[in-house]
């Protein structure tokens, strides 16, 4: 059953499903979810290899289109847009981090995170005071010229949360983003992340196969398992406990 | 994107793998360079079959000889389509040409052979006789010397091999004298009353050898209205007027003897016709054909190497396109490589907003930026290919002892058309590559290791 967002709701997945046929073979990778996601709200999306939330966060970042059911985010329906108006809404409503970064090694990490403003064509004059700003929030400002090997690993997912930072969007999509970090540095990265999300009001979808981690970071939990959510409630972080 | 952002990211992508695009950009210069260097020779050598045909000073010339006029030795006789006897090139036909819409002058042919005689040496040699309009036609440009001082002064212009001839220093010679000997009409004492204005008549002349001292005053390259007269050229020239009253002897002397000419009046073996400008030619040929005259001109001809040389030009871009086309499968492979290596780069482009058109313009302009790299340099192989083929042709032409000639030229057009040329062939290239890069699926793309 589709639910009406209300004003409170950023994200809203109405019996979302995503089917891929492989070798004539029909893999159901998400299958009938429904969910909704409250403004400045932190949800970690939990579950083993496979269960399908790296692919309902693909539907939700507008990269990928559901064979069926509908994606509301920040009031626009994702069914509905044309594949440049997705481009847009990639471009101005979400902020995406990965697990390996995703930086351009031959860039500097100030031209890394001035892609995005580049790709929303933001004046030029704007750019690097929106480029340092990024960098200040994640502490790195001291290493704006520096290409993305120089750096650690937990140096380099602060460099791509600044990247996602920097067009200031409503709605931060985060895929493993602690999957190729040390757990102390995952630790940090995701304080940050919550920091961030504090500071500026934003909502956070992560998806995580850590439950300790997510459980202490994130305001919420959702387990997902062969495509299914896997309760038809959500699940407390208590409940997770 | 905006272009400039666009562009910027391009010119950095080209950066990162600079030599692998770099020898895709030399592939489009050396395929731009063989057209450039073709066409180059094309449209050298047309100009200066042009240069030389114009310097002979007939584009607006008209030849008219009488329609029955003798033909070479094997060659039929003209059949003459009417019962009407053909018209006789007289004084009268002449101030009948001459009153024609757009004529500016008609002048005869006056061309002999003769022998001329420099430091006791004779010589053999045509004489031709140049109206003094041909003072301006560009003609005389760059000649050694200087034209004729007066349309009837005793002085003479040699051409260059003529005068290497006479000397081994030919510019020693300006100056200097030499002697003409010729054979000068007289008529025989008339039968009766009527006579011509030049006092002969239709029984004959008597033929009596003369001198005249001329002075050398100017060596020319070739002569111009080379070709006609039937002596092939003339390699001494003298003014018209000079020439004319030399009364000397020349071929259709003997033809007007035996012919039954009972107008008794002088009559001209050709007149030469120049017309206000070459568009006129044409028009002015028509009308002098429809007076009952033969008339030549070398419209005529410049039409027929005109369609050759558009031939030959375009057989030349063909050929000199091919290198350019296997320079295309560079551009393509090149790019379709750079998508592969750059597959992630597309999908976390597409992932942080790029809409598939940023990713399609961001191939494009680096298709666009490799040929137009590509056209500029090779312009400019090209146009030192040709200067290298020159030099080699003018070594080659100075070990023969022959003038230097410039074989290859680089016109503004073909510099500008040859850029164009390669960014467009080479965005043509991009089409596919840019296409399938933009089609990529961003997920599978960020999932590409």
């Amino acid at each position: 059953m589709t639910q009406i967002p209300n004003a409170e709701t950023a994200i809203q997945l109405a019996r979302v499903s995503r089917q891929y046929t492989m070798g004539g073979a029909t893999i159901q990778a998400v299958n009938d979810v429904s969910l909704s996601v409250a403004r400045n709200e932190f949800l970690a999306l939990l579950g083993s290899s496979g269960s399908g939330k790296s692919t309902l966060l693909n539907l939700i970042a507008g990269l990928d289109r559901p064979t069926s059911g509908s994606i509301m985010a920040q009031g626009q329906n994702l069914a509905e847009l044309t594949s440049i108006e997705l481009a847009r809404y990639r471009c101005n409503t979400i902020g995406m981090i990965f697990q390996s970064f995703n930086l351009l090694p031959r860039m500097t990490l100030e031209e890394n995170i001035e892609l995005p403003l580049r790709l929303a064509e933001v004046d030029r004059e704007e750019r690097p005071g929106r480029v340092r700003e990024a960098l200040e929030r994640v502490r790195l400002t001291h290493r704006l010229g520096h290409r993305p090997t120089e750096l650690s690993g937990g140096e380099q997912q602060r460099v791509a949360i600044a990247r996602a930072l920097v067009n200031r969007p409503k709605i931060l999509l985060a895929d493993e983003p602690t999957g190729n970090l040390d757990s102390a540095t995952g630790e940090a990265i995701l304080s940050l992340l919550r920091d961030v999300q504090r500071q500026l009001g934003m909502t956070i979808v992560m998806v995580t196969h850590e439950r300790p981690l997510a459980e202490r970071y994130a305001d919420r939990l959702a387990i997902m398992g062969d495509g299914k959510l896997l309760s038809a409630s959500e699940i407390t972080k208590e409940a997770a406990r | 994107m905006k272009p400039r952002d666009l562009s910027d990211l391009a010119f950095r992508n080209l950066r990162e793998a600079i030599l692998r695009n770099a020898l895709t950009t030399l592939g489009v210069a050396v395929g731009v360079a063989s057209l450039v260097a073709m066409l180059s020779l094309g449209v050298g050598l047309q100009e200066l079959a042009s240069k030389r045909l114009s310097q002979s000073g007939l584009f607006d010339t008209i030849f008219v000889t009488p329609k029955n006029n003798f033909r070479g030795m094997g060659r039929p006789q003209r059949e003459v389509q009417s019962d009407k006897p053909p018209r006789t090139l007289d004084e009268d036909a002449r101030k009948e040409i001459e009153k024609l819409p757009n004529v500016i002058e008609v002048y005869p042919q006056v061309r002999f052979f003769t022998e001329v005689r420099f430091n006791n040496k004779p010589f053999a040699t045509v004489v031709a006789g140049m109206p003094d309009s041909s003072r301006n036609s560009g003609s005389f440009d760059g000649m050694q010397g200087y034209f004729f001082s007066s349309p009837t002064a005793d002085e003479a212009i040699l051409q260059i091999e003529f005068a290497k001839d006479l000397s081994e220093k030919p510019a020693s010679l300006i100056g200097q004298d030499l002697v003409l000997r010729y054979a000068e009409r007289q008529a025989l004492p008339a039968n009766d009353d009527s006579s011509t204005p030049s006092g002969e008549t239709s029984g004959g002349f008597s033929v009596v050898p003369k001198e005249l001292r001329l002075k050398i005053v100017g060596i020319v390259e070739t002569e111009p209205a080379a070709g006609y007269g039937g002596y092939g050229n003339a390699r001494l020239l003298m003014p018209l007027s000079t020439a004319s009253t030399l009364r000397a002897a020349q071929v259709n002397d003997l033809r007007d003897i035996v012919r039954d000419n009972t107008a008794n009046k002088t009559t001209y073996a050709s007149l030469s016709v120049r017309a206000k400008s070459p568009s006129q030619v044409e028009t002015l040929e028509a009308s002098i054909k429809s007076m009952g005259f033969a008339a030549y001109s070398l419209l005529d001809a410049s039409k027929s190497l005109r369609t050759f040389f558009s031939v030959f030009d375009l057989l030349l871009g063909i050929f000199g396109s091919l290198a350019l086309a296997v320079a295309t499968l560079g551009i393509v492979n090149t790019l379709v490589m750079a998508i592969l290596e750059r597959r992630r780069e597309i999908g976390v482009l597409k992932a942080l907003g790029a809409a598939d058109s940023d990713v399609q313009q961001l191939f494009f302009v680096e298709a666009g930026v490799m040929g137009l790299f590509g056209g500029f340099f090779g312009v400019l192989f090209g146009w030192l290919l040709g200067r290298a083929i020159t030099f080699g042709t003018n070594v080659y032409l100075k070990r023969q002892n022959l003038n230097p000639i410039e074989l290859s030229s680089v016109p503004w057009w073909l510099v500008v058309g040859a850029i164009v040329f390669a960014i467009l062939v080479s965005l043509a290239a991009g089409l596919y590559p840019a296409s399938r890069a933009a089609k990529l699926n961003p997920v599978d793309a960020l999932r590409y290791e």
